[in-house]
């Protein structure tokens, strides 16, 4: 479906179709044939029609809605705030991190413990890093102040586990080494989400 | 229209073997094991059709398909606490759904359900008996089934007055209003055919529309046939007439309080009554079965189509209010039945 007609906003120019609602009868005559005319028209049938309509464009047309949830997942917006990330450099899969704490200053919750150290080469390393998921709030500022796009959101929104640290942790938020080429670069927050243009929906002012 | 009168009949039934008391028995237990099996074969039916209509997919987890869902659900209505609330009338609360569940079965007594058949002699002990399509082929058949079902109306009654519970005692009230406007109408919709037939046994009803689809009773009373489904459907409490357990406005109904097994013989109740209203309108209506060739499978498949559409009907329409209800049945139906029952008798008589 094209978008033209969702862009056209001059009010005045669309099809106005005013409905037909007819009078309240007055007679007993006008009132009685109303109620044959409402006994006769067929529209417990065509409800009828609609939901085996649907019976049938769900089971022989492909156009069930269900999705299997846990088996199945359903594409989530690239500004999706969920569990953070911490990401690798692609060239040498060092943790992309040098421990700036800027993300720790600005956490609104206080929520990022951090701590640095210099390693042998007098480079800063990160020695402890961790998340406490139970106060973040997921507001997004940590990884809008990352200098090095080094901790982002990830896509995991299923927060239910066993226990808090397993995915608090800078290991576990940390890219797998193994996994380095399946790491997503994170689009940033202005991202819009890859299937934009069929979420466009035609707004009360194109009316 | 031409009136038929039926000599016949006599002849349709006079070649069966007796009827033994072991057949009988043996009927009862089959009816007892395969409607229960049904009537929970329903519920995943029910739940499969509603999901497809509203474009879902219904229970898939538990076995192929979710065919085992049934099992799942019988371990867990069997294993559930047995919870009688405290200010319940104990005896009646717990004895109310056994009334549903037996009235159910008790109806489906007179019924033909599967064909005659006779057990095989290499059988120890049964072999030979012969096991009847009716268990119990009374002369007032109809009569019977509708006394018993409307029996079955004490169960959600006496379940809501005795649950100490203001939903119960709403669905309690509902039973009452809706018990008062159907019976009526199911009574003096089926009094038309029976006029035709001259009988109240299902036998006769079944000899007499036998010799294919142009003798069915549905075209000389295409009138009855609505009136007696529109019955049917408020006898069974399906939507659009399930005032009594309407969750949107009175939680659960009589059944609010209820849990586990209590419950679950409501529910086969229930669907144990939807088979009985599907037979009933399939014979007396739709031609019923014959015994010969595929018969017993044509009633299956008419007993299966109003079944789906009792499950179609919930996924299509909204409910109606009691209000509705009693003037729906007292000021239309219950007119027009009259009227359908006094130009059938003229009719008859010219
Ligand atoms: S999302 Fe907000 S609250 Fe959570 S760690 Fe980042 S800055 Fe702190
Ligand atoms: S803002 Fe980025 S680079 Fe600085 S400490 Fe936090 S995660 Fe590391």
């Amino acid at each position: 479906m094209g978008l033209e007609q969702f862009k056209n906003r001059n009010v005045g120019q669309q099809k106005y179709v005013k409905l037909e609602l007819g009078q309240t009868p007055e007679t007993p005559m006008g009132k009685f044939s109303q109620v044959l005319r409402r006994t006769f028209k067929p529209e417990l049938i065509i409800g009828l029609w609609v939901t085996m309509r649907e019976m049938i464009n769900a089971l022989f047309k492909g156009q069930m809605h269900t999705v299997k949830y846990p088996f199945e997942k359903l594409p989530i917006s690239p500004r999706y705030r969920a569990i953070h990330e911490m990401l690798r450099l692609l060239e040498s899969g060092h943790y992309r991190c040098i421990g700036c704490g800027l993300c720790e200053k600005i956490c609104i919750s206080n929520c990022i413990t951090m701590d640095t150290r210099y390693d042998e080469n007098q480079r800063k390393e990160v020695s402890e890093y961790t998340i406490n998921f139970g106060r973040c709030i997921f507001c997004g500022y940590c990884a809008e102040v990352c200098p090095e796009l080094a901790i982002v959101h990830g896509p995991r929104y299923e927060n239910a586990s066993e226990q808090r640290a397993s995915f608090s942790l800078f290991e576990d938020m940390l890219t797998p080494i193994d996994k380095l080429n399946l790491q997503q670069e994170y689009d940033g927050f202005g991202a819009v989400s890859p299937n934009a243009d069929e979420n466009i929906k035609k707004t009360p002012l194109a009316y | 229209m031409e009136v038929v009168t039926y000599t016949n009949v006599e002849t349709f039934v006079q070649h069966l073997p007796e009827v033994t008391a072991a057949g009988v028995w043996i009927k009862a237990i089959i009816i007892l094991a395969v409607i229960s099996a049904v009537a929970g074969f329903g519920t995943y039916l029910e739940r499969k059709v509603l999901a497809f209509m509203q474009r879902r997919l219904g229970p898939m987890h538990v076995g192929p398909y979710g065919l085992l869902q049934i099992i799942a659900d019988g371990i867990k209505l069997f294993t559930k606490e047995d919870i009688v609330p405290q200010n319940a009338n104990r005896l009646i609360f717990m004895l109310a759904p056994a009334i549903t569940a037996a009235t159910a079965f008790i109806a489906l007594a007179a019924v033909p359900v599967f064909p005659n058949f006779t057990i095989p002699q290499w059988v120890p002990v049964l072999g030979g008996t012969f096991v009847p399509s009716i268990a119990a082929d009374l002369n007032i058949g109809i009569l019977f089934v509708l006394g018993m079902m409307a029996a079955g109306l004490y169960g959600p009654l006496l379940a809501g007055m005795a649950q100490a519970n203001k939903w119960g005692i709403i669905g309690a009230a509902r039973t009452a209003v809706q018990f008062l406007s159907y019976e009526v109408v199911t009574g003096l919709s089926i009094l038309a055919p029976i006029m035709l037939v001259g009988s109240l046994s299902f036998v006769d009803f079944n000899a007499a529309q036998a010799g294919g689809i142009s003798h069915w009773l549905i075209w000389q009373q295409p009138v009855a046939f609505i009136l007696f489904l529109i019955a049917g459907f408020a006898e069974t409490n399906r939507t659009p007439f399930d005032l009594l357990e309407h969750e949107a406005e009175v939680v659960s109904g009589y059944a609010t309080e209820y849990s586990g097994m209590r419950w679950g013989m409501f529910f086969i109740g229930e669907y144990a009554n939807m088979i009985t209203i599907s037979i009933i309108a399939a014979v007396v209506f739709l031609g019923g079965y014959s015994e010969e060739g595929i018969g017993w499978l044509t009633i299956i498949l008419k007993v299966g189509f109003f079944f789906f559409l009792m499950l179609w009907i919930r996924a299509a329409w909204p409910h109606v209010r009691p209000d509705q209800l009693m003037w729906l049945c007292w000021k239309v139906l219950m007119p027009i039945a009259v009227i359908n029952v006094v130009i059938t008798g003229i009719v008859m008589m010219v």
